[in-house]
């Protein structure tokens, strides 16, 4: 019962596998569906003209050697015509098959770097959630172990089969000609060569799910406790975790051992299974041959034995790749996974346009760039078009969100932010001030409430619209491989050097830079590991400068400042934050004293809001945490 | 690439026997057309069935023969090759095992894990195929050319003719794809790096809606290592073709001339098919041996990077005679200079001299970066210093046994960590003896039995990976219990209050008090609130000691202390609390 179930598990397994494979194939195609017609054709010709190679030494017996044995004549002319006419054939095969190894690489590269080209692409456009959700180490691994298994798919194992089987079939057809009582042989021999292949791959295959489990494990180990290695020098718990370490360690050799061994087997049965086929098909062909029956000459033996080892050979090559299948399979499903996910929705239709301003204070669409940004709101129902002022408004009303449907992490949170207001957030780790600020560029969407961006529902604006006219300053600070000027540059893909530079100066980033060695144009790498964290931090803050947008977040570094450069961090803020609406979250109070607003959060809900006189009057937490006065 | 060898060790007999079996197994292989010779020449030609019917089963007794040899010899190399990679990744763990603090630092967790994972995973794939084909290839290569010198030593022209051909060019085409197969690995990981830098920083591109232009950049990146690959590719396209050309130069040559030996005598019929099949099998293994170049050479990279981790020398080490009893809880620093990186001129710590006496409480305070935490680092050898010396109950850390020292200083770290497990286990990382009363009892001072008491299953909750189920709080309380665990006779405490709140951060220092009164106590904090009970306090700046005084005098004379503690008191202090 369990074992038949087993079967329809891993024939289900199977299914998919093929399922997978088929796919990347029809990927392949649609890219390079001529191409890779020309590459079979190229294969076909080679196959054929192997196929006449193999079957010269019976001419070369039948109708040189015995006559000539036989009436001791010595006129090799026929001969060396015949040998011509070979050499000829063979001479397009090697053209042929030099053109479809060739084509080949162009087709799998090809293939290749369109894959890698979409995964990108699509991973691009994923939703932030997604990022929250998958170790980053699981997404790279896509790139580099599962793409590559495809490469081995593609270059090697797709042209393989192919050849193999018209090579099979050719041959098939060239045996069945030549003799149909010894093709049974050797039709005989090729289905228990299957069949071998078949479930020893099978089984091996299930090996090999359980090594990538296993490895996954292991994987896993390392990773924690590697993280963890300051903790484990410190309590001398060295051997402990090296006897956990080498429990893991063996069930992956285990697995990993089984894998490779049932592997191992095909090549050995398989080419002898060939050379038994052989010696059967020599017996065979011998009694038949002796005994004339059947039409069987002695050239027909040789050359039948020669023919019999290009049939069952190919399929000893094929069960060299079946492992290189299943791997691929493996890595097809990872890849697909990531390719099939949901792109960000964007249901947006208002856009940012430049704007002209007429005396009457009208808006107009202008095709240069100006200094003027506006909402370019189009009404379908009227099929009218509205111009709005971009000034940097933001309203949040009665908003709740959760990262998952059943925890609500944000309740009820309202607030009202004039254009060139300066709203600041402070609590608690966990209170929900990112969370917020996430929430306005839409990185994630509200499960409930409203937010308007001057007037217009968020929801309505698209997506790079609206995050292009917010600037962000993020809590950790990522900068990308290349010069600094490049990383500010980040900011507004066409901004001069100038203008570069002029936001260094704004964010305080200026005097540190020219102190690299080389200025503006050190190439940053690692993420900017050549840096501190209060350099990148002004680089961050820099970069959201030039981009110059109406509404800024700012999300303070926790920590790892020195008291110095936070005053350098802190001047570059402020000269950033003049005369834009800013969503400020703070860490140090000073910050926020002179904030329009300043919300106090605590576990997803806004408990206090005021200025900060009014607060402090208030002598509610906001008092008790500026104070340092907690109620014992 | 020895370093890695050596790690063979028990499985050097599996290694061994697959290649004597494989050995065995082309023996075999190579008689196999010495038969079908025999049957062709005095079977088929000779009408003489007996002789077929003898060598007939004499070929499948060989290929059963062949088939036991092979099959042994593949699950040998199975489990020579899974033995190497586990011994691998056994030797580099246990080596991770031994590295100092510094030596931790200089290889990142993803690396590290990449090395044990991907690149021993290549070198197991690599190691197998060399010792199942390279073996092979040499011998068949041998044996071939043996064989068909044996049968018509005048053909064996031809056969040097096409070897040499062939030996040149995929000599030549190895030569240079491999070279440009070097700058497609570099290309590769500069792809990856920038995936890397896109997965991390996709708040970024988001944010400034830069996805087209990562788009355009990747593309570029990609099509680079497309161009590259086509072209080292490209060129192993010529093998194929080459292989077959020598073939076909092959037995059109032999055609012709053993067309001439046979009528002339000297040759027989079944001596042409064996050498077609000599022919065939002495230039397969020719390719045979330049795919193990390519296996090996593609498998360096990996080799390279796994040696970089064994080689690793950790640079603490143990003294000869070490001392193994702690006396008291005095710590003394003569001197101390100290840097992370030797010889860079830029010390994080400079002349900390400073003398604590057994029992003393002690409160460090000072600005991010002043080396509070390289200091305590320095007292259970974390690090050793690059002058002076610190010495612990009398005597320099350099002399103690590492696991001495170790226990009778317990730090809790300020990136603090739980590990996978029920809580009791993670209590007893402190003591593996410990009874449940004893954690319970430390759980009380640390003020983390309350909590463990309200969850479900108490002090058997299972902690997840990372310690994600609790929260900030509740971990520094656990790690702190932890380290009570130890019974220690120093104890630092490096900032690990930071996300307790204040009233709970009082009892545990009320407790410290009460329950171990004997206990150097060393505390890191930001708050002034945290360290104004201590005996003293040592206020650091920028690596050097600014004063080391009380409370009260503190407040009187040290300006970086009353700058701290004003703006504490003013409000200017951390809202947030670090995680």
């Amino acid at each position: 019962m369990s074992d038949k179930m087993n079967e329809k598990k891993s024939e289900s397994r199977g299914n998919t596998a093929m399922k997978l494979i088929s796919r990347v194939i029809r990927y392949m195609l649609h890219y390079y569906k001529y191409l890779f017609l020309l590459v079979i054709v190229c294969i076909l010709i080679n196959a054929v003209t192997t196929v006449v190679g193999a079957t010269f030494p019976q001419t070369l017996v039948d109708d040189y050697i015995t006559p000539m044995l036989a009436s001791g004549s010595r006129d090799f002319s026929g001969l060396a015509a015949d040998l011509v006419r070979l050499a000829c054939i063979m001479a397009v095969g090697v053209v042929a098959a030099f053109a479809y190894n060739r084509i080949m690489v162009n087709v799998s590269q090809g293939t290749m770097l369109h894959l890698r080209d979409d995964l990108f692409r699509r991973m691009e456009s994923l939703p932030i959630k997604y990022f929250d959700t998958h170790a980053h180490g699981d997404i790279m691994s896509v790139y580099t172990n599962d793409v590559d298994t495809l490469r081995q798919l593609l270059s090697q194992s797709i042209p393989q089969i192919i050849n193999s089987v018209i090579t099979m079939a050719a041959t098939l057809v060239t045996m069945i000609v030549l003799n149909p009582a010894l093709t049974v042989i050797s039709i005989l021999t090729a289905v228990v060569m299957l069949l071998v292949t078949s479930n020893f791959s099978k089984l091996s295959g299930r090996y090999y799910i359980r090594q990538q489990i296993d490895l996954g494990a292991v994987d896993g180990f390392i990773e924690e406790m590697l993280d963890g290695q300051k903790v484990v020098k410190v309590f001398c718990h060295e051997e402990a975790a090296m006897k956990d370490f080498h429990e893991v360690n063996e069930r992956l050799r285990n697995s990993t051992n089984k894998a490779n061994r049932y592997a191992n087997l095909l090549m050995p049965i398989n080419a002898n299974v060939g050379w038994i086929s052989y010696a059967l098909v020599a017996i065979v062909g011998a009694i038949l041959g002796i005994n004339g029956l059947a039409g069987v000459t002695i050239g027909t033996v040789v050359t039948f034995v020669g023919l019999n080892k290009s049939f069952t050979n190919p399929i000893t090559q094929v069960s060299q790749q079946i492992n290189f299948v299943v791997n691929a399979a493996a890595g097809a499903q990872r890849v697909f996974d990531l390719m099939d996910q949901e792109p960000e929705v964007d249901d947006g239709y208002v856009e940012l346009v430049n704007a002209k301003e007429d005396e009457n204070g009208n808006l107009t669409e202008s095709p240069v760039r100006t200094d003027l940004w506006a909402w370019k709101h189009p009404h379908k129902a009227e099929g009218t078009v509205t111009y709005r002022k971009l000034e940097g408004g933001v309203v949040l009303d009665d908003v709740d969100f959760g990262y998952t449907d059943d925890k609500i992490v944000l309740h009820n949170i309202s607030l009202y932010a004039e254009p060139g207001q300066k709203i600041a957030f402070v609590g608690a780790t966990g209170a929900g001030k990112t969370t917020i600020t996430n929430l306005i560029n839409r990185f994630y969407d509200i499960a409930d409430g409203k937010i308007r961006y001057d007037g217009i529902n968020i929801n309505k604006i698209k997506k790079p619209d609206l995050r292009r006219s917010l600037g962000m300053v993020l809590q950790d600070t990522h900068l990308f491989t290349g010069t600094v000027m490049d990383n500010i540059r980040y900011g507004k893909l066409d901004a001069t050097d100038e203008e570069c530079i002029e936001a260094a100066k704004l964010a305080n980033a200026d005097g540190f830079i020219r102190r690299l060695p080389d200025g503006y144009n050190t190439m940053l790498t690692g993420d900017g590991a050549n840096l501190s964290q209060g350099q990148r931090q002004l680089l961050a803050i820099a970069r959201a400068a030039v981009a110059d947008p109406p509404a800024l977040i700012l999300d303070e570094a926790t920590s790892s400042i020195d008291t110095r450069t936070e005053k350098l961090v802190q001047a570059g803020m402020d000269a950033l934050m003049k005369g834009r609406t800013t969503f400020v979250i703070a860490h140090r109070l000073s910050t926020v004293k002179n904030s329009d607003c300043i919300m106090v959060m605590e576990q997803g809900r806004i408990i206090e809001r005021g200025t900060h006189d009014d607060l402090i009057a208030a002598k509610g937490k906001y008092y008790q945490l500026y104070t340092g006065n907690f109620a014992d | 690439m020895r370093k890695v060898l050596q790690q063979l060790k028990q499985y050097k007999r599996d290694t061994f026997l697959c290649i004597g079996l494989t050995a065995l197994e082309v023996i075999m292989e190579i008689l196999m057309p010495f038969v079908t010779a025999i049957i062709i020449d005095r079977g088929l030609e000779a009408s003489n069935l007996p002789v077929v019917y003898r060598y007939g089963a004499l070929m499948v007794g060989m290929a059963f023969l062949s088939l036991i040899f092979g099959a042994l010899a593949g699950k040998n190399a199975a489990s020579a090759a899974s033995g190497l990679s586990a011994n691998l990744r056994e030797a580099i763990y246990a080596n991770i095992q031994t590295f100092s603090f510094s030596n931790i630092d200089k290889f990142s967790v993803p690396g590290l894990v990449t090395r044990m994972t991907t690149d021993i995973t290549n070198v197991q794939n690599a190691f197998m195929m060399v010792i199942r084909v390279a073996v092979r290839a040499p011998l068949n290569l041998i044996f071939s050319f043996a064989m068909c010198l044996i049968i018509s030593p005048h053909l064996s022209g031809m056969f040097l003719i096409a070897v040499v051909f062939l030996v040149i060019v995929i000599g030549s085409i190895m030569v240079v794809t491999l070279k440009i197969f070097r700058q497609v690995f570099r290309r590769y990981d500069d792809l990856n790096a920038s995936v890397q830098e896109n997965v991390t920083a996709i708040r970024v591109v988001k944010a400034f809606v830069r996805e087209d232009y990562e788009n355009l950049k990747f593309s570029k990146a990609s099509k680079m290592l497309y161009d590259l690959s086509v072209k080292a590719e490209g060129l192993l396209a010529f093998n194929n073709p080459a292989m077959m050309v020598a073939v076909y130069f092959c037995i059109i040559s032999v055609s012709w001339l053993v067309a001439q030996f046979i009528v002339g005598g000297s040759l027989t019929t079944g001596d042409l098919t064996s050498l077609f099949s000599y022919i065939m099998s002495l230039l397969m293994s020719l390719m045979m041996l330049s795919m193990v170049v390519v296996m090996i050479s593609m498998s360096m990279a990996s080799i390279r990077r796994i040696s970089e981790v064994l080689n690793e020398k950790a640079d603490l080490t143990d003294p000869e005679d070490p001392v193994m009893t702690v006396a008291d809880g005095s710590i003394d620093f003569n001197h101390v200079n100290f840097s992370y990186k030797h010889g860079s001129g830029k010390n994080s710590l400079s002349d900390i001299d400073l003398h604590i006496k057994s029992g003393e409480t002690i409160g460090v305070i000072g600005g991010t970066g002043s080396g509070k935490s390289s200091l305590v680092n320095l007292i259970c050898r974390l690090y050793d210093v690059d002058e002076g010396s610190v010495c612990v109950g009398g005597v320099d850390v350099r002399k103690y046994d590492t696991e001495v020292l170790r226990n009778q200083v317990s730090v809790v770290l300020q990136k603090n960590i739980l590990f996978s497990g029920t809580i009791l286990d993670n209590l007893r990382w402190g003591n593996p003896d410990a009874t449940e009363e004893e954690c319970i009892e430390a759980c009380k001072a640390a003020c983390a039995d309350e909590f463990i008491d309200r969850m479900p299953q108490g002090y058997e909750t299972r902690i997840e990976r990372g310690g994600s189920n609790v929260s900030g709080g509740q971990k520094q309380r656990l790690c702190i219990a932890r380290a009570l665990l130890k019974k220690p006779k120093v104890l630092i405490l490096d900032d690990s209050t930071s996300a307790v709140d204040t009233a709970t951060d009082a009892s545990i220092r009320a407790a410290f008090a009460k329950q171990i009164p004997g206990t150097t106590k060393i505390i890191i904090a930001q708050r002034v609130s945290s360290v104004e009970a201590s005996d003293r306090i040592l206020v650091l700046d920028d690596g050097r000691i600014d004063a080391f005084d009380t409370h009260e005098n503190l407040l009187k004379s040290n300006v970086i202390y009353q700058e701290i503690y004003n703006s504490q008191l003013e409000g200017s202090g951390d809202f947030d609390q670090p995680a």
